[in-house]
């Protein structure tokens, strides 16, 4: 037992040293997080985005069924006309006033289901930190899509890139 | 004449500390990133290039950290610990001949590759080390805390232990170069590294020496993972970060013996390279080999490595000695 041990430990100790010698030539797994990030799932239901039509009018036209839809009440919502001069969504109305409480939404997306005009859904964002309670509340210029995006710009992350193979350094 | 040799000593033994020190900084970074990457880990890479910066960073933050004390403690000896270590470890450096074979001829002095070259040689590592014991002991002893002190009584039982073993292996070699001085051992491997007809040796000292600087996988006395941190439970900020020093410097050291005695020390294959260059590739290889051995294998039960210390590595160690022994005389004989 004793002898059988020191002839074959030997051996067994260099089939794992090289078995743990494979793994240099293995790529990186790790994502570095700040500058890359997992891609989400389609459907991920992250901080949420208001959309806008093709033409740069906003489809949200202040009806407040989200707010009403809404299990926990974080979503406030202040209608007000369109005029022929201030014309922000084609229909009668639009949301002069539109904030999330994100510390409030528990991201249920039930808002993007009462939505009549898929004004609102839940995007990809999940990565939400800050230094006070206050930056918690989402105004609608936090949300708005910007003018010239399309869908997939706002697929990903804002301002991060989706995970790549990290190129190997060292 | 004698104050010249002051002098140039005192010079050499503060380039040998700075270059330890620095050593030791960077090999915390170095077994880090190996390790990493045998993890398939990117590993410190935020500070500076590469991460190279980490150590000062690593430094600066163990400098502020507050030094928090326990309470009944022995305040002599609490303070003298961490020093009697590093010290230890420092000095046992003094004897490795960096390069050679001649002396450096600088502003027409000869200065020696080593801070001294004693006739005891490797005698003079191991008395050093064995007086690094007293600064775990003492470490556990001075806290005033039983889980230190048991880490304490462990550590030092076990490099008591590894001690005959890591004696006992260098001896083939003595017996081969017929010199302690470490000069004259690395002249003797000048056509045969003493690595190629005293493998076993080396290899029975590489195994001692892991054990004997308190390494994975022979690192239970520490154990992370397991207990809290052994003998240096109780101390914290910069002298927790003194006996940190300690170890990584025994790792250096022993590395450097290793290549001075088994692996021809400055000598190198094709001469292509100078002697400190093949010196200091050497030493970087076996690092290389702790962390490897770190990332790889679980580490032992108490009992077993008693076990192996004592009833393995020591009577192997002893069988090497004494072949080796008979064959010189017999070599000699028929000579």
């Amino acid at each position: 037992m004793a002898l059988r041990e020191i002839l074959l430990g030997p051996i067994y100790i260099v089939r794992a040293l090289l078995t743990t010698f494979k793994h240099n030539t293995r790529p990186i797994v790790t994502i570095e997080y700040p500058e890359r990030q997992k891609a989400v799932p389609p459907r991920e239901r992250g901080k949420h985005i208001l959309h806008r039509y093709a033409d740069g009018l906003e489809k949200c036209v202040g009806c407040e069924l989200c707010a009403i839809a809404c299990p926990v009440g974080c979503i406030v919502v202040e209608a007000a006309e369109n005029t022929p001069e201030h014309r922000v969504s084609p229909g009668e109305r639009y949301a002069k006033r539109y904030e999330i409480n994100l510390l409030r939404c528990i991201y249920c997306g039930m808002c993007e289901e009462a939505c009549p005009y898929d004004a609102i859904t839940m995007g990809p964002r999940y990565d939400l930190a800050d230094d006070h309670p206050d930056k918690f509340i989402a105004v609608k210029e936090d949300m708005l899509e910007p003018l010239s995006a399309s869908v997939a710009d706002t697929a990903v992350p804002s301002g991060a890139p989706s995970a790549q193979p990290v190129a190997r350094k060292w | 004449m004698t104050l010249e040799v002051v002098v140039v000593t005192l010079i050499k033994a503060a380039i040998v500390i700075g270059g330890l020190l620095t050593g030791f900084a960077y090999l915390t970074l170095f077994e880090r990133k190996v390790q990493a990457r045998l993890q398939q880990r990117p590993g410190p890479n935020r500070v500076g290039p590469w991460g190279l910066l980490q150590p000062a960073a690593d430094g600066l933050k163990l400098f502020f950290k507050s030094s928090s004390t326990p309470s009944g403690r022995d305040r002599f000896l609490y303070l003298l610990a961490p020093l009697i270590s590093v010290c230890a470890a420092l000095s046992s450096f003094a004897i490795i001949p960096i390069s050679g074979p001649g002396p450096l001829r600088l502003f027409g002095h000869s200065i020696g590759w080593y801070v001294m070259n004693v006739n005891i040689g490797v005698l003079w590592y191991l008395a050093v080390t064995s007086v690094g014991v007293f600064g775990i002991f003492l470490a556990g002893y001075a806290s005033n805390s039983k889980y230190s002190l048991l880490g304490a009584l462990r550590s030092s039982a076990q490099m008591i232990s590894y001690e005959m073993a890591l004696g006992l292996s260098l001896v083939p070699v003595f017996i081969l170069a017929g010199s302690l001085r470490l000069v004259d051992i690395v002249n003797a491997q000048h056509t045969w590294w003493f690595i190629i007809p005293l493998f076993p040796a080396f290899f029975l000292y590489l195994i001692a020496g892991i054990a004997e600087t308190n390494r994975a996988p022979f690192d239970l006395p520490e154990a992370e993972t397991e207990l809290v941190a052994g003998y240096h439970t109780e101390y914290s900020g910069m002298r927790f970060a003194l006996f940190f020093m300690a170890e990584y410097i025994n790792m250096i050291i022993v590395s450097s013996i290793a290549t001075v005695v088994f692996l021809g020390g400055w000598w190198g294959p094709f001469g292509i390279l100078p002697g400190p260059w093949w010196f200091l590739l050497k030493v970087i290889a076996l690092l290389y080999v702790y962390v490897w051995l770190r990332a790889t294998l679980p580490r032992m039960r108490y009992d077993r490595l008693m076990a192996l210390g004592w009833k393995s590595l020591f009577p192997l160690s002893l069988a090497m000695m004494m072949i080796t022994a008979v064959v010189v005389v017999a070599a000699e004989g028929t000579l």
